[in-house]
């Protein structure tokens, strides 16, 4: 009998925590390296930051203010038509996350939930009185509620969609008022802050999505003239700044308007963003008119369509599906950019306007860096939901899946 | 014959609403007593622009007041394209590390970054510059730099005479380095033995220039001393240049993370694999085969973000920052001529746009041509 064989020692662990250090922190030199230093650094950082927030900050501002960044001048007497117009809005997103079935449009309803809840309790917290506190909460809720609904007695989708449309125009009416008792106007100048912002980046989308549409048409026509115009216009906008539009439209809009027609400082800036989106909703359809077979095409010529017709029942009802998420995109990047308003010399106060004027009051001076993590803070909120949305939706629809 | 119709229609129909547009616009312009004329831009300024490339004051024309706002934006664009690239492309390659926390961290501040709107970050960032202590009590690094509210104050470089004479010996030491690697890459080629050439070529290069220094003191430096009130001497980058500059930075550079980040996954793992099989080692691999392809998927996309960062620099006049569409905006207020100027800024932007993307364009067609 020879020696019995040499004991090796037992290989070492690949489950648990220290082996998943040693895997994904710890796993050369280099690597180790680099977690120390960027591990310290970011200690250092947030610690730094709590300690600001905690000790520091004087968020007084932000609750002493929260009416102006959630309405502007908006009468709180008259508040109620925006809590109504938001309820309507979350029944509908309910209804709708249950009825799809789809991930994002969920992802979507608890997004609009939470953050409801979230300025809910924000607006509880700064004594504003549970006309607002109680509204937002109330609404956080009904999305749940008309979800739940909506799971046991599913609505159809068409009818959903007709109701997305219709509510866009009818619940502005509803916040303007028609001038009548219950209703008195509330002019357009005195909107301001979240339900300003809101305003100019869902009216800037609604109008400049037909716009964009026809001018992605027009790109890929075979008539010279209306394609060599429509590459002119989006080429033009896609290559000057947005600030020099709103500009434009601040001041040029009403130069090009009969003598005594005026025209309000809102709808002058949303001219401006739907003047630009256009060009960028354009180029967007046009990807997806570019990814449509062109048997497709060939098809609905053979069957006899005429060019109206092809492109209303087979070329855009495909191409505008697969440009969902990039117009989903395009909806954050107008959200964020709405902010531009603030500075192109508008007059009007937008979340960021709000933000601004709020810390020229002599009482807050100082207090500017608290007012703008705030402001990030709420669009950090709006635009990770959406852009979680828009990861979900390009999931469920396969898009770049061959 | 029903396409030259429906042509002829759009023709028309595009004539009359710009006919009536024109007539409108001509009558309200009249009675506004507008014109779109430039005749202003030769009248004297009369307003100070803080900071510029060149050298401008008050009793400048209105068109040398344009110019220095173009060169400011042009120079912080520049500036700004070079650092944003930088930095995504350590923030696209952190995205695909392996290391967990490195990984993370870069995708957390892509998230937030993407997420939040540029112009908040930047009255944001310019809000944290002005908490920086007073010029009293300013920070500082040795007896030379100084950062406080006003900006952070660093030693000026002047050349003295022997400055020439040391570029030259730069200049020099870069050519000895340049034939060394393409001798070294020549022998290797040929399957000669390379003896570490590049090396060498790259010592020759530091002896001259940090000798040449040393030896011709080429340069003295102007150093911030604190007067009564503030820094005299020195080169200062303002609070609002600075803000500017770092919020297009850390925006595009998130952008432009993620587009490394797709042009790196792009590449095949055959390509990888098989260039390990050939021995490559890492370095040399993410060199010769990853970065050669993966830009030819990049350059597109980066042109945009590149034309994105040269627009978004109009942002500028959040934080004070003298850049073309506020002195132009200015420019406006002054004269009374506000439409003029606004033809004047979009069509110079226009412009800058299209002469970028045609450059980049002619870059990417070069990149190209690599593939078969």
């Amino acid at each position: 009998m020879t020696a019995a064989a040499e004991r090796l020692p037992p290989p070492p662990s690949t489950i648990g925590p220290l082996a998943w250090l040693q895997r994904n922190l710890f796993s050369s030199w280099a690597s180790s390296v680099a977690t120390i230093v960027v591990g310290a650094v970011i200690v250092l950082i947030v610690f730094l930051v709590i300690e600001w927030a905690v000790i520091d900050a004087r968020w007084g501002v932000i609750t002493n203010n929260l009416r102006l960044f959630l309405i502007g001048q908006y009468p709180l007497e008259e508040a109620w038509r925006v809590w109504l117009a938001l309820l309507v809005v979350s029944v509908m997103t309910g209804l709708s996350a249950a009825a799809q079935g789809s991930r994002a449009t969920r992802t979507l309803a608890s997004g609009l939930a939470a953050g409801q809840a979230l300025l809910g309790v924000l607006a509880l917290v700064s004594n504003m009185g549970l006309n607002v506190a109680g509204g937002l909460l109330v609404n956080a809720a009904v999305v749940w509620l008309a979800f739940a609904v909506g799971v046991r007695r599913p609505v159809r989708t068409r009818l959903l969609g007709l109701a997305w449309l219709a509510s866009v125009p009818i619940l502005f009416l509803l916040m303007q008022g028609f001038g009548v008792p219950l209703f008195p106007t509330v002019a357009t100048h005195l909107w301001g802050g979240l339900l300003l912002t809101f305003l100019l980046s869902v009216g800037g989308i609604a109008l400049s999505f037909p716009f964009g549409v026809l001018l992605a048409l027009g790109r890929r026509s075979d008539l010279p003239l209306v394609r060599v115009l429509s590459t002119a216009y989006i080429e033009v906008i896609r290559g000057v700044p947005l600030i020099t539009l709103l500009f434009m439209a601040a001041i040029m809009l009403p130069l090009f308007l009969p003598g005594d027609l005026r025209i309000e400082h809102v709808f002058r800036a949303l001219a401006g963003i739907t003047l630009f989106s256009a060009a960028y909703v354009a180029e967007n359809v046009r990807g997806g008119l570019q990814a449509i077979p062109s048997g497709q095409i060939e098809a609905a010529n053979a069957i006899g369509l005429n060019a109206f017709q092809r492109n209303l029942y087979v070329v855009l009802p495909q191409a505008l599906r697969t440009v969902i998420p990039a117009n989903v995109g395009l909806f954050i990047s107008l959200l964020k950019d709405t902010t531009l308003v603030a500075i192109a010399g508008t007059g009007l106060l937008e979340l960021l306007g709000i933000g601004r004027r709020v810390v020229a009051q002599p009482s807050w001076i100082g207090a500017e860096v608290e007012v703008y993590a705030f402001i990030s803070a709420v669009f950090f909120f709006m635009c990770y939901v959406m852009s979680q949305a828009s990861y979900r939706l390009e999931e469920e629809l396969g898009v770049g899946k061959r | 014959m029903l396409r030259v119709a429906a042509q002829v229609a759009a023709l028309v129909l595009v004539l009359l609403v710009g006919y009536v547009l024109w007539t409108i616009f001509s009558a309200n312009m009249a009675s506004a007593r507008l014109s779109i004329d430039y005749g202003f831009m030769r009248a004297t300024a009369g307003f100070d622009i803080s900071q510029t490339v060149i050298p401008y004051s008050p009793r400048d024309s209105y068109g040398h007041a344009f110019l220095a706002g173009l060169l400011n934006t042009l120079m912080v664009s520049f500036v700004g394209i070079v650092l944003a690239t930088l930095l995504g492309i350590v923030v696209g390659v952190a995205r695909l590390s392996r290391n967990w926390l490195l990984n993370r961290i870069a995708s957390g501040y892509v998230e937030i970054m993407r997420n939040t709107p540029l112009l908040v970050q930047l009255v944001l960032v310019y809000a944290v510059l002005l908490t920086l202590p007073s010029v009293a009590n300013s920070l500082q690094l040795g007896d030379a730099i100084f950062l406080n509210q006003r900006g952070l104050f660093l030693p000026r470089p002047i050349a003295q005479p022997p400055f020439g004479l040391w570029l030259a010996m730069i200049g020099v030491g870069l050519a000895v380095a340049i034939v060394a690697a393409r001798l070294s890459a020549f022998r290797q080629d040929r399957g000669l033995p390379s003896f570490s050439l590049g090396r060498l070529g790259l010592l020759i290069l530091v002896v001259f220039s940090v000798g040449g220094w040393v030896v011709l003191q080429p340069m003295v430096f102007d150093v911030p001393v604190l007067e009564r009130f503030n820094f005299i001497g020195g080169v200062v980058i303002s609070p609002s240049f600075a803000a500017l500059l770092f919020g297009l930075i850390i925006y595009t550079a998130a952008f432009i993370g993620e587009v490394v980040r797709g042009g790196i996954q792009a590449v095949t793992r055959g390509q990888l694999e098989a260039a390990y099989a050939i021995g490559l080692r890492p370095a040399q691999t993410l060199r010769l085969i990853v970065f050669p392809q993966a830009l030819r998927i990049i350059v597109p996309p980066l042109t945009s973000q590149y034309l994105n960062l040269t627009k978004n620099s109009s942002l500028a006049i959040a934080v004070g920052f003298p850049d073309l569409f506020s002195v132009t905006r200015t420019i406006g207020n002054q004269t009374g001529q506000p439409v003029s100027v606004i033809v004047l800024v979009m069509s110079t932007y226009l412009t800058i746009s299209l002469v970028t993307s045609l450059l980049m364009n002619i870059y990417n067609r070069r990149v190209q041509v690599l593939e078969r």
